[in-house]
């Protein structure tokens, strides 16, 4: 699958509505009791609402023609005593319905995260980060309300139909079906309008994807936006996502609006129906002017809660959409997965080997080429070529972050397929390329790497990567907040945090991807130092422009193109005078070309 | 109302943006006030089929009654249909119009915002508040306007049909209105806390979808999704608190208009018992007032729908109010034709209160290149930073062809500075579009051409399928650090600049290249290099190298210079050259 652009929507895939309303309602499943109790909370005050306007009749009737005040105080007080009755069931009911609808909000948000937590990099590297949030935030939020409407409303007013349905076929069902006769009219239109407007939506859901993405891109590009000037274009460009994004709104809506007018539309029209109808039967004697009254009322009664159900079927439209990104989300399949009977992978020693390993990133492509070495315990290996060599492929293979299409690699003889992610992982540690902190403290930042270290064993490793010196010159020390991207410190003590919370991890294979690039040659060292005590006897691949960094590694492992060119340490491969002696001696040709003469300046 | 005075110009400020879309709004409330208007209709031409047709036998009136009725039905079809489009097309323009402004005033904020906000937050605001702000802002209103008709017209029946009950019938109205004000006063205190909880949720998810590598390298799922279920649950917990208020409080209200019922027709009672009031007249009059609950118990609503969405105004005020900290020159100075003549003069910088530039003097001439070295923290990229304004010095002066940085307008004065920075940031978009940002309309393929040779990314380019137009994934996912690095640099090279700054730019290379791209840059005799760097090759062709070391220039001189001066310069020298053949390291002499 290509990389998904900002602008360019996500592709639909279509789904049955069925299935999808039964797996979106499955959610309610577990809450059957409070969903029954919250109905007969409800039946109470609707009975209570029932019963008060019959009570005034009584009162008026009864007491009041009769001037029966203690009579009337007294039915006041029952009165009273029922709508008590019925505000303490209202009160109840409200909060249960609050519970179940967020839970269901809770859980299907978390086993949608649960589920992103599962799946691989590649997918990550496909899509902007702004359109997974916004199905995690967005979509979930936009399911708020369905829950709570389709038992407060959906059944209750589903009931009442079928009651009035059922009355008015029994009071005549010429007149009763006379005055549904719209109905199959009103499904009809309904139905149309849900065909065109779920996919207009669909839509919607997409741009407003494309904008969380473009928002998220440049806010977190702020910095190059500002440096290019660019905030002209990059308004003109946020104006025109908002821009289809806002037509995409409103045609939805365009379509949508018309529910509402059509049911009133059909209402009236039946109730034309009854009346010309009615009248005519009355003509010829079937109906009695009482059945033609009481009628009238029905049909009244009848088409409230259609109007309700339709309000509710409005919604449900304009939000299915997003319940069907989110199952979307949900239904992809990690690109790497365990092997059913993957055993975690027992204490290490950190011997790693390569057999005949291929990878590309897309089918096709070959970024590596029949990769195969050894590497014992203990060693540390440099891994030295061009950029786009080849070299942080490897690492990634390593940690099993991507699949090699053919080949083997074997961690103390343990197929890397055979054994479970979390139990290979948990022994590495990894200082990326790209240095990433999460905003919160510092010391909860080194401790990212192992979550039971203590306090004094994270700034230990500090120490070690002489991270110390800075962090306790700062304002609150380790305590000092940090944001996701770390500004406020610089990228080199960025960097050195990130070392430390490699330490704090006591892996057994540490990869360190460029990870000193951003480090001068005098904190390196120190730092170096630091992690030789920490990780005497630990594997280590460490991937360098820096000759100087290299040049003390156990074995180089030479890459040019996907191919390993060469491998032996500093000094084997010096003397064979190939591939890393010409890298070598480069550094100090370039150091002596166009030497410039001394100038006046400085 | 809350917080009076800062609710007032939080309504303000929407209600500016509400009247700017008047002519949506007015005919959608025209539609509405005309629905109400038509509604009244109806039940008469019912009332009339029922009284003179079917029971008093009018058969003839039958069609002209049903005719009535059919052109009321659709006057309130198309009417209604008006006013929900209307009310929503306006709704929506309003909150694009905010988003926009949002977005707009928040790119005009300097990086010392940036440094302390999370791009989740801000996503949110933009996102989730808007929504908030357009929902209650457009059916609040709508509704409001319904509510307060009906309120009036009955109110009105009421009193003509007597005005002791009525003001019986009004008497709890002070308590109802009570409630709804407390009601929403604490859903607007639970709101705000929702929609600050909503901003952090999404920050976790950003940060952890931004740091996948850093969560899968560690096998931190569990964790995270832990951290995440806890937020979630602060969250649920606030959702709850305000279901709670909603539901003290709504079935209070429903309660006291309930009683008010109650109260009129017991009192109603007492009177007809007492020979002050007719039977007929309690009864008609008990009618209407059970039409008056329905606007009393909706003022319920609305009040919990409209603090609703004031909380999510009030944050967003928060965010407007936040000023750039680099402002505008009051009088600017305008220079037409920069050669790039850069002068530092004595200055230092302090962040809150912290000195992290201290007496920095250098002088770079058009098309010289100054270097600049130092240990981590030591204010290298600080100092790069001063010179495009992203943060201001706080004494001496920064001159640029001899006009102080202060008195050039900003965005002109980042025209003439190119920045590659440290923590390469490139768009999901394709390689094309990518460098083109730096660029403008008039740069042409020859000059992006030449760019990408002069950053080495030619044959790179040249290999890929789609080339130029490959699309490269957020931050350049799918490129190897090199990659990024020489791409962010073809974007600063296209950026015909007189200063290129490159901010520890070709660390991630490896030296052949890095080799190159010097060679291609020292061609570009145009331009006022500054170059940070760790590695004595790219530093050693410079015309003046700065040592930093805490804030300080500690060395400055050519390379010659300073390896005869034979300090820092030279041990790192002997470091990355010399120390080569003596790998143990040897302390410093600083």
């Amino acid at each position: 699958m290509p990389i998904n652009r900002i602008e360019e929507d996500e592709l639909l895939r279509p789904a049955f509505k069925i299935k999808l309303l039964t797996r979106l309602f499955s959610y309610l499943k577990p809450y059957k009791l409070q969903v029954a109790l919250t109905l007969l909370l409800m039946g109470i005050v609707t009975g209570v609402d029932l019963l008060n306007p019959y009570l005034l009749k009584v009162a008026i009737d009864r007491y009041i023609a009769t001037k029966n005040l203690t009579g009337l105080l007294c039915l006041g007080l029952v009165m009273i005593i029922t709508i008590l009755v019925s505000m303490f069931c209202t009160r109840k009911r409200i909060s249960l319905m609050a519970t179940i609808t967020n839970q269901i909000h809770l859980t299907i948000r978390q086993e949608l995260y649960a589920h992103l937590q599962k799946l691989s990099l590649s997918f990550f590297d496909q899509r902007p980060a702004g359109k997974i949030l916004a199905r995690v935030i967005g979509d979930v939020n936009s399911l708020n309300n369905l829950f709570n409407t389709s038992v407060t409303n959906l059944i209750p007013d589903l009931a009442t139909i079928i009651a009035v349905i059922s009355i008015m076929l029994a009071m005549n069902y010429r007149l009763a079906l006379a005055s549904f006769l719209m109905l199959p009219v009103l499904i009809v239109f309904m139905g149309a309008i849900e065909i065109i407007s779920h996919r207009r939506w669909q839509i919607y859901r997409q741009k407003s994807s494309n904008l969380n993405a473009f928002t998220h891109e440049h806010f977190s590009g702020i910095r190059v936006v500002q440096s290019f000037t660019a905030e002209e274009k990059t308004r003109k460009d946020f104006h025109l996502l908002l821009r289809e994004y806002f037509d995409a709104f409103i045609r939805a809506v365009r379509l949508n609006d018309l529910f509402w007018p059509s049911v009133e539309f059909s209402w009236g029209i039946g109730t034309i129906i009854v009346f010309w109808y009615g009248t005519r039967l009355l003509n010829t004697g079937t109906v009695t002017i009482g059945l033609l009254v009481a009628f009238s009322g029905y049909v009244s009664m009848f088409w409230r809660p259609v109007m309700n159900i339709s309000n509710f079927y409005n919604t449900l439209v304009a939000n299915l959409s997003g319940a069907e990104r989110i199952f979307e989300l949900m239904d992809v399949k990690p690109s790497i997965q365990e092997a059913e009977d993957a055993v975690p992978l027992p204490p290490i020693r950190g011997e790693v080997e390569f057999k005949d390993v291929n990878f590309g990133y897309q089918d096709g492509q070959i970024v590596l080429d029949r990769i195969s070495f050894k590497v014992a315990p203990g060693e540390t290996v440099a891994l030295v070529g061009p950029t786009g060599a080849g070299k942080t492929s490897i690492v990634n293979l390593i940690g099993r972050f991507f699949e090699p299409q053919s080949g083997q690699i074997l961690i103390d003889g343990f197929d890397l397929q055979k054994v479970t992610i979390e139990s290979l992982r948990r022994q590495m540690g990894w200082v990326p390329q790209d240095t990433f902190l999460f905003s919160g403290k510092i010391i909860d930042n080194i401790r990212y790497g192992r979550l039971t270290a203590t306090d004094e064993e994270c700034i230990a490793a500090a120490k070690a990567v002489h991270a110390h010196e800075f962090i306790t010159k700062l304002e609150r020390g380790y305590d000092t907040e940090v944001q996701e991207r770390g500004a406020r410190l610089s990228f080199g003590q960025r960097q050195q945090i990130a070392f430390a919370r490699a330490l704090v991890a006591d892996p057994r294979i540490l990869i360190l991807d460029e990870a000193t690039a951003g480090i001068d040659t005098y904190t390196e060292r120190l730092l170096q130092q630091g992690i030789t005590r920490l990780l005497a006897g630990r594997t280590s691949f460490i991937i360098a422009h820096r000759l100087s960094t290299i040049v003390n590694a156990d074995r180089i492992i030479l890459i040019d193109q996907g191919r390993i060119v060469e491998m032996g340490t500093h000094q084997e491969l010096i003397k064979k005078k190939g591939h890393y002696y010409r890298l070598f001696m480069a550094q100090f040709r370039f150091l002596a070309a166009k030497e410039k003469p001394v100038t006046q300046s400085g | 109302m809350r917080a009076s005075a800062e609710g007032c110009e939080t309504v303000h400020r929407i209600l500016s943006y509400v009247n700017k879309e008047k002519r949506y709004f007015i005919p959608a409330m025209g539609a509405l006030l005309l629905g109400i208007f038509l509604d009244m209709f109806n039940p008469y031409f019912l009332k009339l089929i029922i009284d003179r047709v079917i029971i008093a036998g009018e058969s003839a009136l039958l069609t002209k009654a049903l005719a009535g009725f059919l052109a009321v039905t659709f006057g309130r079809v198309i009417l209604g249909y008006l006013k929900e489009y209307g009310f929503d097309y306006g709704g929506q323009k309003v909150a694009v119009h905010l988003q926009a402004d949002l977005f707009a005033h928040l790119q005009g904020l300097s990086f010392d915002f940036f440094d302390r906000t999370n791009t989740g937050e801000l996503m949110s605001r933009l996102k989730d508040d808007v929504d908030q702000i357009r929902a209650a802002f457009t059916y609040v209103i709508m509704l409001s306007v319904e509510n307060v008709i009906y309120f009036v017209s009955t109110t009105a029946i009421l009193f003509a049909l007597n005005w002791k009950l009525s003001l019986v019938a009004l008497l709890l109205m002070p308590f109802i209105a009570r409630i709804a004000l407390r009601l929403e006063k604490e859903v607007g205190e639970i709101c705000e806390r929702i929609s600050d909880q909503g901003a952090k949720i999404n920050t976790t998810a950003q940060e952890n979808i931004a740091g996948v590598r850093v969560v899968k390298a560690f096998g931190r799922e569990q964790y995270e999704y832990r951290k995440f279920l806890q937020q979630n649950q602060e969250n649920y917990g606030y959702k709850l608190k305000r279901a709670r208020i909603w539901g003290r409080y709504f079935p209070q209200i429903e309660f006291l208009t309930n009683l008010s019922v109650i109260l009129v027709t017991v009192v109603g009672g007492a009177l007809v018992i007492g020979d002050d009031l007719s039977v007929g007249t309690l009864v008609a009059f008990s009618n209407y007032v059970t039409m008056l609950i329905w606007p009393m118990r909706m003022s319920g609503w609305l009040m919990n729908d409209l603090a609703e969405g004031l909380a999510s105004v009030t944050k967003i005020n928060q965010l407007f109010a936040a000023v750039p900290t680099v402002q505008e020159p009051a009088v600017p100075t305008i220079l037409h034709d920069f050669k790039g003549h850069l002068v530092f003069d004595h200055v230092s910088y302090l962040r809150d209160g912290q000195v992290i530039l201290e007496d920095i003097s250098f002088e770079a001439p058009p098309g010289s290149t100054i270097a600049i070295m130092g240990v981590t923290g030591a204010g290298k990229t600080s100092l790069v930073n001063l010179i495009g304004r992203y943060y201001d010095y706080t004494s001496g002066a920064i001159y640029l062809d001899g006009v102080e940085i202060r008195k050039l307008p900003l965005q002109l004065l980042r025209r003439q500075v190119a920045m590659v920075m440290q923590d390469t940031f490139l768009f999901s978009a394709t390689i094309e579009e990518n460098i083109r940002f730096g660029g403008d309309d008039t740069l042409t393929r020859e000059e992006l051409e030449e760019a990408l040779e002069q950053a080495a990314l030619a044959e790179f380019i040249a290999e890929l399928p789609q080339g130029l137009a490959t699309v490269i994934g957020e931050r350049g996912i799918g490129l190897s650090g090199g990659q990024k690095q020489r791409l962010a640099l073809a974007r600063a090279l296209v950026k015909k600049s007189p200063i290129l700054i490159l901010d520890d730019a070709t660390s991630n290379l490896d030296l052949e290249t890095e080799y190159r791209i010097q060679q291609a840059l020292e061609m570009l005799r145009g331009r006022t290099k500054i170059i940070i760097a760790h590695r004595i090759s790219a530093v050693k062709n410079a015309d003046e190298i700065l040592i930093l070391e805490q804030g300080r220039i500690v060395e400055r001189g050519t390379h010659q210079q300073l390896l005869a001066f034979g300090k820092r310069y030279a041990t790192i020298y002997r470091d990355q050259f010399q120390g080569i053949k003596t790998p143990e390291v040897k302390p410093y002499a600083y």
